[in-house]
């Protein structure tokens, strides 16, 4: 059997920075006119994102997202929408492998200094039943994108 | 009562604080044991050979039908068909004797706080048959509402299903009131949850009042896989069979077939032998104990951590009193999400179950997107409400809660 967390884990689970933003979500709502408008659900718990997109040539130069869920999912989605606006999709397309690798157990992805504030989110990787919350907005992005791509 | 020692999973894992047993129970030495000595010493496929093997293997299934038949007041045993769990059994009765009976303009009535496996099987028998889909609701603390129920009822009315404790609330219905009301206003079949109540309540089919009861074997000590369907003699031999195949017939012919008696007629496939021996293991330990004082074990639990949790600044029960409930607490605690609230206790070796509960039409009524959930059995005790306790005020330190 897996050993339960220790609170050294924990801790670094729930870093200030992450309740900050599930607190004070940044960019949270709708666009007025978006380009790509994507919704993803997390169906075992219910946890549901939408999100917005509008582009400019090939930069994403706004986005909001929307509904409810847990500290990791939402402040996973606050802190993906302050980093990828004004970025070229490439650039967020490596940005989100980069994330993602992080949260399926590659450490030394955190020295990657592309990703900032999500580095925050590195203790998520330990936790493989919450590994999708923080995947979740991501999944959407990805979609978005896909979505506007011929 | 202390009986975690029997339970070799709690036992090697003294600072684990199981409080998920309304989703799964954990199993007893004498469980795993029974399953062990059935491979070993009478394994064979059932109702198949003519050889002394089969015939011992034949004879452990039917003796463990026979015996949780006794353990939940069931007097004729062939009414038990034993079923893959509590969902199986509810999609036996919703296809075979619903749509042999329901017909278009007809009405099916569920409550507010079933469980999916008891709200989703009927609302497709109602899409399919073209009948109403009447959903009943419930009161503030979380019991149905009777006299909503009653408004619902009429001569269309078909089959009324509801949960006898409901697995998000700890709600215990009231059967006896419900199938008198049912009775006298229509001639609808009732069908009774009965995954939250077999493994905790003394449970009495014959005196019940309803027509069909499940259950899940994996909830009260026994083997995952293994359930059970009881349902009243002259209806279940009306009835179409659910699947067919092996074991289910009687002759089969190149243009017909004609069908077994009961059980074996649902009852398709080699049958689960080995954990129905699992499951009459955990009857018999249950009766060890007695399931009077496993329902004031839990009781009095139940009390404790409603009382404590109770005190803790921005935590929110659900449901109805401790007196009105069985072992399951369902809350919330200020801003914090329960998936959270469970990783934060799990910190601890808490177990709860964090979400839905499989019960979304219930969550939206309560308006939250889930909630965490402790739930208790035989092996808990005082520690483990301590445990529960120190992890939900280590959560409102971590998300900055001013200290109780």
């Amino acid at each position: 059997m897996s050993q339960p967390r220790s609170a050294a884990e924990i801790g670094a689970l729930y870093q200030e920075l992450i309740l900050d933003h599930y607190r004070r979500p940044r960019n949270k709502g709708t666009l007025e006119k978006a380009d790509a408008s994507v919704e993803v659900k997390n169906p075992l718990c219910g946890d549901e994102i939408g999100l917005q997109v509008a582009f400019d040539g090939d930069c994403v130069c706004d986005l909001k997202f929307s509904g409810r869920g847990c500290s990791i999912s939402q402040a996973s989605a606050s802190m993906m929408t302050q980093l990828v606006k004004g970025k070229s999709t490439e650039e967020i397309d490596a940005i989100r492998k980069q994330f993602r690798d992080l949260m399926l157990g590659n450490a030394s992805a955190a020295d990657d200094p592309r990703l900032g504030p999500l580095r925050a989110l590195s203790g998520v990787a330990r936790f493989p039943a919450r590994v999708k919350c923080a995947l979740l907005a991501w999944n959407a992005l990805e979609s978005a994108l896909a979505e506007r791509s011929p | 009562m202390n009986v975690r020692g029997d339970f070799p999973l709690l036992a090697n894992n003294p600072g684990l604080h199981y409080l998920d047993s309304a989703a799964t129970s954990q199993k007893p030495k004498v469980v795993l044991d029974a399953l062990r000595n059935f491979y070993e010493t009478a394994n064979a496929n059932p109702h198949r050979g003519a050889y002394s093997l089969s015939v011992r293997a034949t004879e452990c299934y039917h003796q463990s039908r026979v015996r949780i038949a006794q353990f939940l007041g069931v007097g004729d045993s062939d009414c038990l068909i034993f079923t893959r769990g509590t969902t199986e059994g509810l999609n036996l009765v919703a296809s075979s004797w619903g749509m042999a009976n329901v017909s278009s303009g007809d009405e099916i009535v569920v409550t507010a706080m079933d469980h999916h496996s008891n709200f989703v099987p009927w609302q497709v028998l109602a899409m399919r048959r073209g009948a109403k889909f009447r959903v009943c609701e419930l009161t503030s603390d979380g019991k149905i509402d009777l006299d909503f129920l009653s408004g619902l009822l009429n001569e269309r009315t078909k089959i009324v299903t509801f949960s006898h404790v409901s697995n998000a609330l700890g709600t215990i219905n009231p059967v006896a009131e419900i199938a008198r009301l049912v009775r006298e206003k229509t001639d609808a079949i009732l069908v009774c949850d009965g995954a939250q109540s077999a493994p905790h309540l003394p449970v009495s089919f014959d005196s019940l009042g309803v027509d069909f009861y499940a259950f899940s074997g994996h909830k009260m000590l026994g083997p995952m896989g293994i359930g059970g369907l009881i349902g009243r003699r002259e209806m279940l031999e009306e009835m179409p069979p659910y699947q067919t195949g092996g074991d289910m017939i009687e002759f089969v012919h190149d243009d017909r077939t004609t069908w077994n008696v009961l059980p074996h007629k649902f009852e398709a496939g080699t049958p689960n032998a080995a954990n129905a021996v699992g499951l009459a293991a955990a009857v018999e330990y249950l009766d060890g104990i007695g399931m009077d004082r496993v329902l004031s074990h839990e009781r009095a639990l139940m009390s404790e951590a409603q009382k404590r949790l109770a005190a803790i600044e921005g935590l929110h029960i659900y449901g109805p009193p401790a007196s009105e409930r069985s072992g399951v607490l369902s809350f919330t605690l200020g801003d914090v999400h329960p998936h959270d609230l469970a990783t934060i206790l799990d910190g601890g070796g808490v177990c709860i179950r964090a979400g839905h509960h499989c019960a979304q039409p219930l969550m939206r009524r309560l308006d939250v997107p889930g909630t965490a959930r402790a739930s208790f059995y035989v092996y808990n005790d005082e520690s483990d409400i301590e445990a529960l306790v120190a992890g939900i005020l280590k959560a409102r330190e971590i998300f900055g809660y001013a200290p109780v």
